[in-house]
């Protein structure tokens, strides 16, 4: 029978998965119960009480508060489970690990692009290894799109001019379904690609295969290409910030307007900021007269300027500063100024030092 | 009122084109807006069959994905805006509300009839664009697709929807006015009939959201034009804020939806069961609380739009609350019936269907409220089931059982109870395989506005498309028989199904131009069928037709 | 027919209300709804405002400096006394004044309102002839004139200039983000803003002077009295809500962030 091949769960293939399908189950129990209760009553009403059934009719009763009060708190108990158990899973998935797998991501009208932080980039495909966590930084070049992998029951919109994050941790090798799930033109449809979830060994494998170099390195190519150094370098401190540990550093920042704010955290979104409007926020102690980059970088240029900056340790350890530097396997050594250090995917990096003439703009097609 | 039955009444107060397109008169302006939201249900409709016609194949074989990206917004744009939105106040509410109230007319004839024109010049708009090639942003126009990316007519259709916007306020306000100024002698607030408090309810969300939308539409309009930056994100602006400010209305239209399709089950349930409504006042509150709640849950449609955990949390949570006032409708109606005396009229099975399509597409509402489960199935067709439950299955059975039930006192003429039922159950059964199957295919991960898919959803899309076809037929056969009874149908009395409210017991069938030979003066309570004379004879007396 | 009316039938009474107090009553409400959806009409460009404002205040701040202030102020001052002019209006017909008084009052009123209208339209002539209406022609720097801190301002663009045209260079892919922008692109926002705000209530305006006209022609025909004056009263009810957007609009656009020079 052809009905056999319509499941009525997609694959589980992320620890999300069973968490949204236990969610699921509760949900559905507590409305069949009350479709039951409901329909039930409807038919046994309907019956039992047809005009020319001999069933008793004494005056009817047109109110009564308790009754309206149970079945308003009853349910009402019964959703605020379902509100507290669909936070909890949403919270879950609104907070990615620190030692995630970070792989940043492009939306495009119509098809995904994808960076690794070795550099290895893929088109429709997302390769990741099994049972580990893996971040997503997500943008867009042009209109909405929306990050959708069903067997990991995870989704995010990418939204032009922000960063969205998602992440999940698979659980089965195999291959999964990659969908836009908002709508962006005319071949929305055909902006669908594969997650292909794999051993580690294998993914080892495949991502050493790589001829490209290093997402980080890549950015410090274009650090240099751009002109960035002249101003925010060690020495140069008086131009512009030193950027060294600069990423997760809570800074004082002047506003537009003359105010200052403080503690502001310098995350992938206040990054692209400072590249695009510098002038929105500037450092406190330093004059608004960085120029903006707007349209000389592309999307995933920026991502890899960023990566870039994710990679340059304080000079002293600051205590909350370099705590979101992503770092499966452990850095060398918080070495102070290392401005050349590569990327951590430890062992891969010495084949991507090779190549690196892309650096500088390729827009990317 | 049998002594005045042979006597001129509202339909015969003028044969002219022009006693039908100048007239004051609510009741024929309630039948202008039935010809018209008819005919846009049934170019809504054409769109749809086209689109299941499609996704009948996993490739998009039929249509270029551009022709069925148009095919799903204009679908969206006239079933929403110029048949879902005007469909119960514009006809029922038009035709009812005077003469719930005992009054002569609504507050403002004359703005009545300007709405509808103005309804007709946004229609005008939007058939212009459908004619002239399409408009392909969704019927949510988000930003900066629509204003930017996009290449089609999105202008026309703007400012189309700015205009009708207008319709759907000077109704809105018409209507306060009139349930506030216009009532007749002794009819408190707590003694009118469920669907004035519906009416109204919806009347003030339609006055404070719909300029909302109007003016973001207008926005949306000049950016398009003038590429002003302010919602994309390449010129400094926030693609996001058009998204706030979408649902802020959006959302809350989603009552003006279904609210006034809720006051007629109220009428319908009490009538077929010679019971008195249960829980009078929880009702009427629930309404008040439709109102206040609306427009505070806009964010659960951008859970994964970038917004804060918190607000999220919050919106979520908020969410919940406003699902508990349809609960206490559902479970009110559900009482009314308890004890009762009930009859199986196609008006009370438009009912019954009304409740459990309602109840499915309410409770997956609460799913969707669930944030963990709306990450997973936001944007799928779990959503397009869910808002179709409650559109088609609620508001649309709802419009069915108003239409039947005031059917005989618009027109004078009773339809043929057989073949309604008939396509009553066409009707309920074609709903649910077409809509059902989404559920599923949305749980699978099937993103909407797909013009082509995975092979393996392709069983429930033929399962959803057999369904909807039946659906179809079930539409169309009831505007047959629906016409043929203007001419052939059985003549009816002032109250042929026994019912209370003034609009039965004080108005002939159809009424007279003033509605009332005198103005009723209200002694009781709504649906107060236990004094009626009627109702201790039963079983037996009570039957269909005069 | 009804028997039961209380007042005598007045010609003004519309047949389907009992009385004229009644009439009056809902015309009463509608009005103050009417001015409620308004205020929902309004407030979602005032929200955009905001929004933006807070995003980019130094752009905001930059742009409304090339307001200009005199005439938006005297503007102010033309409303204001427009507003007092209708109120005797509607004083006079409420107290059953003769016709020539509401008229000339309404003349005046009505006279204040064009002269507002005629200002306005100078400065959108203003607006258009420096390159400030957003779209193509859009030009925030090239026609800078006459203000004291625009010297400073032009090293700051000379900047910006340069980074434009080398991204002009760099990618042609981009040109939705620069191509169309010679100076800040925010403050594109503000103008667009600014004539969408100030351009919805100049429409407002005109709706309003039409309604002058119309009350001016009743009054002449002598429609008004003390017991019926109705349109008066309600058209000086919209008449005042216009003036009051007014009044929230020329701080906002115009004095807002004027202090700035950077």
């Amino acid at each position: 029978m052809q009905i056999n091949t319509v499941p009525l769960l997609p694959e589980q293939a992320s620890t999300f998965a069973l968490q949204v399908d236990l969610l699921t189950l509760y949900l559905v129990a507590v409305s069949a119960f009350f479709t039951v209760l409901i329909v039930g009553l409807l038919i046994f009403f309907s019956v039992k009480y047809r005009r020319r059934s001999d069933a008793d009719r004494p005056p009817q009763t047109v109110a009564n508060l308790l009754l309206e009060v149970t079945w308003i708190v009853i349910p009402l108990a019964l959703s605020f489970v379902m509100f507290i158990w669909g936070a909890t899973i949403f919270f879950k998935m609104s907070s990615p690990p620190k030692e995630a797998i970070d792989v940043y991501v492009t939306g495009k009208q119509w098809m995904w692009k994808i960076q690794h932080i070795n550099g290895h980039r893929e088109i429709n495909e997302l390769h990741v290894p099994v049972g580990k966590p893996v971040r997503l930084t997500m943008t867009s070049e042009d209109v909405l799109h929306s990050f959708y992998i069903p067997a990991f029951r995870i989704k995010a919109d990418v939204i032009p001019g922000s960063y969205s994050k998602m992440w999940f941790q698979a659980t089965k090798p195999g291959k999964y379904h990659l969908f836009c799930a908002e709508y962006c033109g005319t071949k929305h449809s055909g902006m669908i690609g594969s997650i292909i979830v794999m051993e580690q060994s294998d993914y080892d494998a495949w991502l050493t295969n790589s001829k490209d170099s290093s997402l980080a390195e890549a950015g410090q190519k274009l650090f240099k290409t751009l002109g960035c150094a002249s101003c925010h370098n060690a020495d140069s401190g008086v131009r512009g910030p030193n950027l060294e540990g600069i990423y997760g550093r809570q800074t004082q920042v002047r506003l537009q307007d003359g105010n200052t704010l403080t503690n502001v955290t310098a995350d992938e979104r206040y990054l692209r900021e400072s590249l695009l409007n510098p002038n929105a926020k500037v450092t406190e102690g330093f004059a608004p007269n960085m120029p903006t980059y707007q349209g000389l970088v592309t999307e995933e240029q920026i991502l890899q300027l960023i990566s870039y900056m994710k990679t340059l340790t304080p000079v002293v350890s600051s205590n909350t500063g370099n705590t979101n530097k992503v770092v499966p396997p452990p850095v060398a050594a918080p070495a102070p100024v290392q401005t050349n250090q590569a990327p951590k995917v430890d062992a891969k990096t010495t084949e991507n030092k090779s190549s690196g003439s892309q650096a500088k703009s390729e827009p990317a097609k | 009122m049998s002594e005045h039955k042979e006597q001129e009444n509202y339909l015969t107060a003028g044969f002219s084109l022009k006693s039908w397109l100048l007239t004051y008169d609510h009741k024929r302006i309630a039948i202008l807006y039935l010809i018209s939201i008819v005919t846009m249900f049934f170019i809504g409709g054409i769109f749809a069959a086209l689109m299941r016609v499609e996704l009948m194949t996993p490739q998009s074989d039929v249509f270029e994905p551009d022709n069925y990206n148009k095919l799903f917004t204009m679908h969206g744009i006239v079933m929403v805006f110029f048949f879902i939105i005007p469909a119960v106040p514009g006809v029922l509410g038009n035709f009812l509300l005077p003469l719930m109230i005992g009054a002569k007319d609504v507050a403002f004839p004359k703005l009545n009839l300007l709405s509808w024109y103005v309804y007709m010049v946004g229609a005008t708009f939007t058939l212009y664009t459908i004619v002239s090639g399409g408009v392909d942003t969704g019927w949510t126009f988000y930003t900066p697709y629509s204003t930017s990316a996009s290449q089609t007519h999105v202008v026309p259709v703007v400012l189309g929807l700015f205009i009708t916007g207008f319709s759907s306020i000077l109704t809105g306000l018409n209507f306060m006015v009139t349930v506030h100024r216009m009532r007749a002698p002794g009819l408190t607030w707590f003694r009118l009939p469920l669907m004035v408090w519906s009416l109204y309810a919806t009347s003030i969300i339609q006055i404070l959201g719909t300029p909302v939308i109007a003016v973001t539409l207008m926005m949306a309009g000049l950016e398009k034009i003038f590429r002003i930056g302010l919602f994309d994100p390449a010129l400094g602006g926030d693609p996001v804020l058009f998204q706030h400010l979408f649902w802020f209305y959006s959302h809350p239209a989603v009552y003006i939806m279904i609210v006034p399709g809720m006051g007629v089950i109220n009428e319908v349930v009490t009538c077929f069961s010679r019971r008195g409504i249960f829980g009078y006042r929880a009702i009427a509150f629930a309404n008040v609380g439709f109102v206040i709640f609306s427009f505070v849950v806009w964010g659960h449609h951008m859970v994964v739009a970038g917004q804060s955990v918190y607000s999220a949390l919050i919106f979520s949570i908020l969410s919940y609350l406003v699902g508990i006032f349809s609960a206490i409708k559902v479970f009110n109606w559900t009482a009314t019936m308890y004890k009762g005396s009930i009859s199986f009229e196609t008006p009370m099975l438009y009912v019954l269907g009304f409740q459990g399509l309602f109840l499915i597409g309410g409770l997956t509402g609460l799913f969707l409220a669930a944030l963990g489960f709306d990450v997973h199935v936001h944007d799928t067709y779990f959503v397009v089931a869910h808002f179709h439950y409650v559109m088609v299955g609620g508001l649309v059975m709802a419009f069915m059982a108003g239409i039947h039930f005031w059917w005989p006192k618009i027109t004078g003429k009773m339809y043929p109870e057989l073949i309604a039922k008939f396509s009553m159950i066409l009707v309920f059964a074609g709903f649910n395989f077409t809509f059902f199957p989404q559920f599923i295919l949305g749980y699978l991960g099937m993103p909407r506005r797909y013009a082509s898919y995975s092979e393996e959803f392709q069983v429930l899309n033929i399962l959803s498309t057999a369904g909807g076809s039946v659906l179809g037929l079930g539409f169309l056969l009831t505007v047959l028989y629906m016409v043929w009874s203007l001419y052939f149908g059985k003549k009816v009395n002032a109250n042929p199904w026994k019912a209370t409210g003034l609009e039965w017991e004080h108005a002939s069938s159809p009424p007279i131009t003033e509605n009332f030979h005198e103005i009723p003066v209200v002694t009781e309570d709504p649906y107060n069928y236990a004094n009626r004379d009627f109702i201790k004879d039963f079983p037996k007396e009570v039957e269909v037709g005069a | 027919m009804h028997s039961s009316d209380h007042s005598a039938h007045h010609p003004a009474l519309a047949h389907h209300f009992h009385d004229l107090h009644q009439q009056k009553d809902a015309t009463w409400l509608a009005m103050w709804v009417f001015l409620a959806t308004e205020i929902m009409f309004f407030g979602g460009l005032f929200l955009a405002y905001v929004v933006y404002r807070s995003s980019y205040p130094e752009a905001f701040a930059m742009a409304s400096n090339r307001l200009n202030v005199p005439m938006g102020l005297g503007n102010t001052f033309v409303l204001i006394l427009s507003s007092f002019t209708m109120a005797m209006s509607v004083y006079s017909a409420q107290v059953g004044k003769k016709g020539g008084t509401i008229v000339a009052w309404l003349i005046l009123t009505l006279l204040l309102g064009s002269t507002f209208l005629v200002v306005k339209t100078f400065e959108y002539r203003e607006k258009f002839e420096h390159h400030l209406v957003p779209g193509r022609h859009f030009d925030f720097y090239s026609h800078w004139e006459g203000h004291e801190s625009a010297a400073s301002h032009e090293g700051a663009s000379a900047s910006h200039e340069t980074a434009n045209k080398t991204s002009h260079e760099a990618s042609a892919s981009h040109e939705g983000a620069s191509g169309k922008t010679k100076g800040v692109r925010e403050v594109q926002i503000f103008f667009g803003l600014y004539f969408a705000m100030t351009g919805l209530h100049a429409f407002h305006m005109i709706i309003g002077a039409g309604l002058l006209i119309w009350l001016i022609v009743l009054a002449l025909k002598g429609k008004f009295s003390a017991e019926y004056n109705s349109p008066v009263e309600l058209v000086g009810l919209y008449w005042h809500f216009v003036d009051i957007v007014w009044i929230f609009l020329f701080p906002l656009l115009y004095l807002l962030g004027r202090h700035y020079h950077s």
